[in-house]
């Protein structure tokens, strides 16, 4: 049976279907090349690199972290610091004197779960956007997979976000909110920010080889995103039939998940969190794309 | 049939000009993007450039681009040391980094036959804020090497390094010299089975260069690995490679064993530099200036005999003016081929020189006592000097090479061993 197989695959070329490229053909008799640059054509994500590269993607994380806190007085403090100051602001502006409402949990607890992915997300966006700008000497000179860059950087601010998070939980005891069973839901909401800053990252990273404009645009953006995100006031405060396009906003349905999965606070709207997904899914499958077709001539143009 | 480690195919390189020098902001490329868009508008069909690259899209203007590197195929065997020469700009680095996938060709295949290590800058990587260790760790990871293998040999290259004592102290604190050590020591334990080196070693001092090359030699003889070495130094390239490329304006000029290709080398280096200095468009000058050099030559004092290092030199230098000339004061800086200076001459204008005025046009001579120098590639920066200022200025306005001579019991005189030699006797002493 295989025998008559292979005859008329042979045939099939005698007739002049297809005829494999000699060079190629001669190559396969060869060993493998270990790998093959050409130009380019489809796209390709060349993802098994990256778990190949994964103790660079580690050194590189380990590096921002060490420097970060280098040469501080308070280091790893400032992770908390950031957060826990922001939160003491908004707790006296909007919680006290703007009496804003905070359903039904105190203001500072209800603030603070919404800053913690939210100072990850915009420390994230910030460092790795200039990721692959600040190390333009390594993209000259060494050969690596280029998404390793805005990656580290994000993984770095995991860590931060870590620590902000024991403060979180010294809030937990100290207001005796008992977490409940949607606290089991929290990694998914990790992954969704990760996944948030990730595509956002990759957009604007990208882009600031090519304009260095998205360095000035992003402390302007990051300040414009927070009040478009519903960390100071509750998303209830948004008129219902708004609440889908608000949830464009990826981070509005970041936040609206840790309340929930934190605080256990019901009546969170769904509607935005399902459109949070999906606008989240698409950026990053967009961002990968701009991503790889751009990466071709970072070293060219950086 | 020898296995092959590289195979490059028809590869070419194409830039857009100014690519490399500034980036595009949003507003340009929104202007381009918008005409783009209206002409595409007002003429239908639409050619195709292809991969370009171009900031504003590629219209097919093919002025606005430069080729690097055109049409360059080449293969190398594993175990091969290749060296590769050339001017700047002849496409050494571009080549290097398509090589090492830092970059994408424009066009051709390039095949790599195993794990390529590239080194096209020492320390590259390093962070200042880090300490000696921390880079080392952080260097070897972005170079390829796996936290074991950095672990595994980690006293070996602290050892090789040299600075031991200053290992926990930040690479901020390091001497230039110390981080070009530490660097080099990183990736001299890299274990890749294709080696690529850019002008690793125009850098450090001359014992940790001589370790240096000692070392790569090792690597690539002992090791039985590739090594792709791009250098400026030829007598590196000489005492290295079997096989050289020269690169000439983005392609192969020549393919073969090394010292025919770097003598080819350097002919057509002595016919660009051996253009009269008026043809030259390369220097700077002060426009109240009126005397203008014309020519720079070198010369054994004894004619058509070579430059070797017990030579007297003689250098002559003409001139042309519109008037006779008065206080003209010349500098000569006689550099080695890594543009190390060896020395400098004194100034023209001392009591022993030429009259203070001379005729409008003529030929200046300096004649020197036997150099000493070893053997090698000379250059020499030309100065005209007014008061204190500098009013003329021409880099590599002549140059000269120094062969090999058997002197004092040695044939060894290359600069390898220094730049000078010096007549001494050892002898032993009973005290």
């Amino acid at each position: 049976m295989p025998e008559i197989d292979t005859t008329s695959d042979i045939m099939e070329h005698k007739k002049g279907a297809p005829i494999k490229d000699p060079l190629k053909e001669r190559d396969s008799l060869q060993d493998k090349p270990f790998a093959v640059y050409e130009p380019s054509k489809g796209l390709s994500l060349k993802l098994k690199e990256l778990v190949e590269f994964h103790e660079l993607i580690y050194f590189l994380t380990w590096r921002d972290l060490k420097v970060r806190y280098k040469q501080t007085a308070l280091g790893v403090i400032w992770a908390v610091l950031q957060p826990f100051l922001t939160m003491v602001v908004f707790t006296i502006f909007f919680g006290n004197l703007a009496k804003i409402q905070s359903d039904g949990v105190p203001y500072p607890i209800f603030s603070f779960a919404a800053l913690l992915p939210w100072q990850f997300f915009a420390n994230s966006v910030t460092n790795s956007s200039n990721s692959l700008v600040n190390n333009s000497s390594l993209i000259t000179k060494i050969y690596f997979p280029r998404l390793a860059m805005p990656l580290s950087s994000i993984l770095g601010g995991l860590v931060d976000f870590a620590v902000a998070f024991i403060v979180f939980i010294g809030m937990m005891i100290y207001y005796d909110i008992k977490p409940t069973l949607a606290i089991l839901t929290l990694p998914l909401f990790i992954l969704l920010a990760v996944a948030t800053s990730f595509a956002i990252s990759l957009w604007l990273s990208a882009i600031n080889v090519k304009y260095r404009d998205v360095r000035y645009t992003i402390p302007f953006l990051t300040q414009l995103w927070l009040f478009l995100t519903p960390i100071a006031y509750p998303s209830s405060l948004v008129p219902e039939k708004w609440r889908v396009i608000y949830g464009l906003n990826p981070m509005a349905g970041v936040v609206e998940g840790f309340r929930w999965a934190l605080l256990g606070q019901t009546g969170q709207d769904w509607g935005i969190i399902t459109a949070s997904v999906i606008i989240v899914i698409a950026l990053l499958i967009g961002g990968l794309a701009y991503f790889k077709r751009m990466e071709r001539t970072f070293a060219d143009i950086i | 049939m020898s296995e092959q480690a590289i195979k490059v195919i028809k590869i070419g390189k194409r830039y857009s000009i100014g690519e490399r020098i500034q980036y595009g902001t949003l507003r340009e490329s929104v202007i381009s993007f918008t005409s783009n868009a209206l002409s595409r508008f007002r003429k239908k069909p639409v050619e195709n450039t292809g991969p370009g690259i171009s900031p504003n899209g590629g219209t097919g203007n093919t002025q606005n681009f430069i080729w690097s590197l055109k049409d360059v195929s080449f293969e190398v065997k594993k175990g091969e040391i290749i060296g590769i020469i050339g001017n700047n700009g002849a496409g050494k680095s571009t080549l290097l980094k398509l090589i090492s996938g830092i970059t994408e060709p424009t066009e051709g295949r390039i095949e790599i036959y195993g794990r390529i290590g590239s080194l096209l800058e020492v320390g590259t990587g390093f962070h200042p804020e880090l300490t000696g260790k921390e880079n080392i760790y952080l260097n070897g990871a972005i170079l390829g090497m796996k936290r074991r293998e950095i672990e595994r040999k980690f006293d070996e290259i602290v050892d090789f390094s040299g600075i031991d004592r200053f290992i926990d102290t930040p690479v901020k604190y390091y001497s230039s010299g110390m981080r070009v050590r530490l660097g080099f020591s990183v990736a001299a334990h890299l274990e890749p089975d294709i080696l690529i080196l850019d002008e690793v070693l125009a850098v450090g001092d001359a014992a940790f260069q001589k370790k240096c090359l000692g070392k790569i030699d090792n690597i690539a003889s002992s090791e039985g690995r590739t090594v792709l070495f791009v250098s400026h130094d030829l007598a590196a390239i000489r005492s290295l490679c079997h096989r050289t490329i020269l690169f000439e304006d983005g392609q192969i000029k020549a393919d073969g064993p090394t010292s025919e290709v770097v003598d080819m080398y350097l002919r057509s280096m002595d016919s660009i530099e051996d253009l009269d200095i008026k043809e030259r468009k390369d220097f700077d000058r002060r426009s109240d200036l009126s005397v203008i050099p014309t020519f720079l030559k070198v010369e054994n004092l004894v004619a058509e005999k070579p430059i070797r290092p017990t030579s007297q030199i003689i250098i002559k230098l003409g001139y042309r003016s519109n008037n006779p000339v008065n206080n003209l004061n010349i500098q000569l800086k006689i550099k080695d081929s890594k543009t190390n200076q060896i020395i400098t001459t004194l100034d023209s204008d001392g009591s022993t020189c030429f009259p203070k005025e001379i005729p409008s046009e003529g030929t200046l001579i300096c004649i020197t006592h036997p150099i000493y120098f070893t053997s090698g590639m000379c250059r020499i920066d030309l100065r005209l000097i007014r008061g204190s200022d500098v009013a003329f200025k021409l880099e590599n306005a002549g140059s000269f090479s120094v062969e090999d001579e058997f002197v004092y019991g040695t044939s060894n005189t290359t600069r390898y061993y220094g730049m000078f030699l010096l007549e001494h006797e050892w002898s032993f002493a009973s005290e």
